[in-house]
């Protein structure tokens, strides 16, 4: 095991799942996992982000690959990672009957070294709810309870499928500090998601999955740096593509039109919008809508979506 | 923020395995008490399932009564068999009914799988999910067995380790065949049906709502093989003392192959999940 600075907390190669009706949701996916760090699983549904959390959360054997957590199979070594992760899956796991703290002592008597509970429920703001019965909760309420229960046994690795969903936008905001603050403390958090403002803002890595495989990682700068930016306008009635300066010299790496609409992509944002606009200028013509944007993870995201159906 | 450096966590990880792991170790004797207290807690508050649990067992020998009353048992004891329907009852609707829509309830709620992600073994889980139902079947058994004795005149049992051999493989067997049972009931509603086959064969055929000496000789025979039988024959004979060493022995031996069955085949096929 390494003792370095930058040690792998998690570590997974080739990993593969194959579901019961010969599905395979997991095909073949590597990455790892600094201590510290907060990653991100990102993908549209059925991209294979739950599926691949729950082999490192040690739920399931992978059907192929290998899985270490801390150093460990978290499967067959359950008793050597479990005192040390928490987990929040994608979907509650509480019995409606039982009261807010009911809920929190069970699984405080289940973990070692647990926080009490009241401390736990106010990391979580629940703390005034801790006699309501689960069933009463709104779905936020839920979400807040299920991470309550992950941090209860102070891990040193988290993970959190789909964390804020179903949360408002202020609970979302307060879910992120909180992820951060935990990550400044030395928390190693794997979180997937599909809102990509997520990602983006919190996540120090990602990867992007796509179809059971890795599309794209990196840091966020890294995979947006990698898509173009793209600008959008309308052209007056009478003006074609053609009237337009020559592409190429403008940095302009691809276009495509749509009745008036025209979309251009370039990695030179201010040397095409520069040539535009000052042709524009030279030949009086006003660009209606126009929008200029640069890569995003959003475009990012699309992109990939988009070449991986065009292969299909 | 937790004030224990890396190393430190490893050191002390590191030596868990050795304490943590097993049954009986005070870690795993905490899990399965939170767990207990937490299902204790939810049987207290579905009605349904404590008036299945309690009165069922209660009532039900009371109204097979005039069947037993007519029927002529020369030289058996009113109280005996009496008190072998009470504790067979207790097995099927405090234990195993019971615990089938418990096991499924939680399973469908995701608590099973939630649990999973947590220190609890399986073992752990299930047990700890089993223990209220378990411990209310035996306190009912005990209450029962005291009423038999002083109101109906069963006297004192003459071979009582027999009685509480047939108690720990009947619980034992009841919860483990209601782990089994809920992996193939889909909802807590269908519970109520998938229960019945071994409610009704063992109520007929394992000596319970009418001792197996009514059946014809051969259905008896393979009656004997039913997977209660065993443990409500050991009940029954630890209070009459009509089994010799020998058979006593043949009837455990049954009762723990089944136990090793059922505890083999709920590892093979109980579910964590609902499915998908």
């Amino acid at each position: 095991m390494e003792h370095s600075e930058h040690e792998h907390v998690i570590e997974v190669t080739d990993l593969r799942r194959v579901y019961g009706g010969g599905f395979e949701a997991v095909r073949g996916i590597t990455l790892s996992v600094a201590r510290g760090e907060i990653y991100a699983l990102l993908g549209t549904n059925g991209a294979g982000k739950t599926s691949t959390v729950e082999l490192l959360e040690g739920l399931a054997p992978p059907d192929g690959g290998r899985v270490r957590v801390l150093g460990h199979d978290p499967y067959r070594e359950r008793t050597a990672v479990r005192p040390r992760t928490g987990v929040m899956l994608q979907e509650g796991g509480f019995p409606a009957e039982l009261t807010v703290g009911e809920t929190v002592r069970m699984w405080a008597g289940c973990t070692t070294g647990a926080r009490p509970p009241a401390e736990a429920l106010g990391l979580v703001g629940l703390g005034a709810r801790t006699d309501v019965r689960v069933k009463q909760l709104s779905g936020g309420e839920r979400r807040r309870l299920d991470l309550a229960l992950a941090l209860l046994g102070r891990p040193e690795v988290l993970f959190l499928d789909e964390p804020t969903t179903g949360l408002d936008a202020e609970g979302r905001r307060d879910t992120w500090e909180l992820v951060r603050a935990l990550r400044d403390s030395g928390t190693t958090v794997l979180l997937t998601t599909h809102y990509l403002e997520e990602a983006e803002d919190l996540a120090d890595r990602l990867a992007i999955l796509h179809a059971g495989r890795v599309a794209a990682t990196g840091t966020p700068a890294e995979v947006t740096a990698a898509q173009p930016a793209r600008i959008s306008f309308r052209l007056p009635p009478g003006y074609f593509l053609g009237d337009l300066p020559p592409l190429g010299p403008l940095g302009v790496s691809g276009h495509e039109t749509d009745g008036d609409v025209v979309r251009l992509r370039t990695s030179e944002l201010q040397r095409t919008a520069t040539g535009l606009l000052a042709w524009a200028e030279r030949s009086r013509v006003e660009l209606h809508a126009l929008d200029m944007r640069s890569a995003s993870l959003e475009e990012a995201f699309l992109g990939i979506a988009r070449k991986r159906e065009a292969a299909a | 923020m937790n004030g224990i450096t890396g190393e430190d966590r490893r050191t002390a990880i590191g030596k868990l395995p050795a304490v943590g792991s097993g049954l009986f170790t005070s870690r795993s004797r905490r899990r399965v008490r939170a767990l207990a207290g937490a299902e204790f807690a939810l049987l207290g508050r579905n009605r349904s399932a404590v008036a299945t649990a309690l009165l069922v067992p209660l009532a039900l020998p009371f109204s097979v009564r005039p069947a037993i009353d007519q029927a002529d048992f020369r030289g058996v004891n009113l109280g005996t068999l009496m008190l072998t329907a009470a504790i067979g009852f207790s097995f099927l609707f405090a234990v195993y009914t019971s615990l089938v829509s418990a096991y499924v309830a939680r399973r469908e709620e995701l608590v099973l799988k939630r649990l999973r992600t947590g220190e609890p073994t399986d073992v752990e889980i299930l047990g700890g999910t089993a223990l209220p139902a378990v411990c209310l079947g035996l306190a009912q058994a005990l209450v029962l067995a005291l009423g038999c004795v002083v109101l109906l005149d069963a006297g004192a049992p003459r071979a009582p380790w027999l009685t509480v051999l047939g108690l720990l493989t009947g619980l034992t067997l009841s919860a483990t065949l209601a782990a089994l049972t809920s992996a193939f009931t889909r909802t807590t509603e269908s519970a109520q049906v998938t229960a019945l086959p071994l409610v009704f064969m063992s109520m007929i055929g394992s000596g319970i709502a009418l001792p197996t000496d009514l059946l014809p000789h051969r259905a008896a025979a393979v009656c004997e093989f039913l997977p209660l039988s065993p443990a409500v024959r050991l009940v029954r004979a630890g209070w009459t003392g009509e089994l010799t060493a020998y058979e006593a022995f043949g009837t455990v031996l049954t009762a723990l192959a089944w136990t090793v069955v059922a505890v083999f085949a709920v590892r093979r096929w109980f579910r964590w999940e609902p499915r998908r």
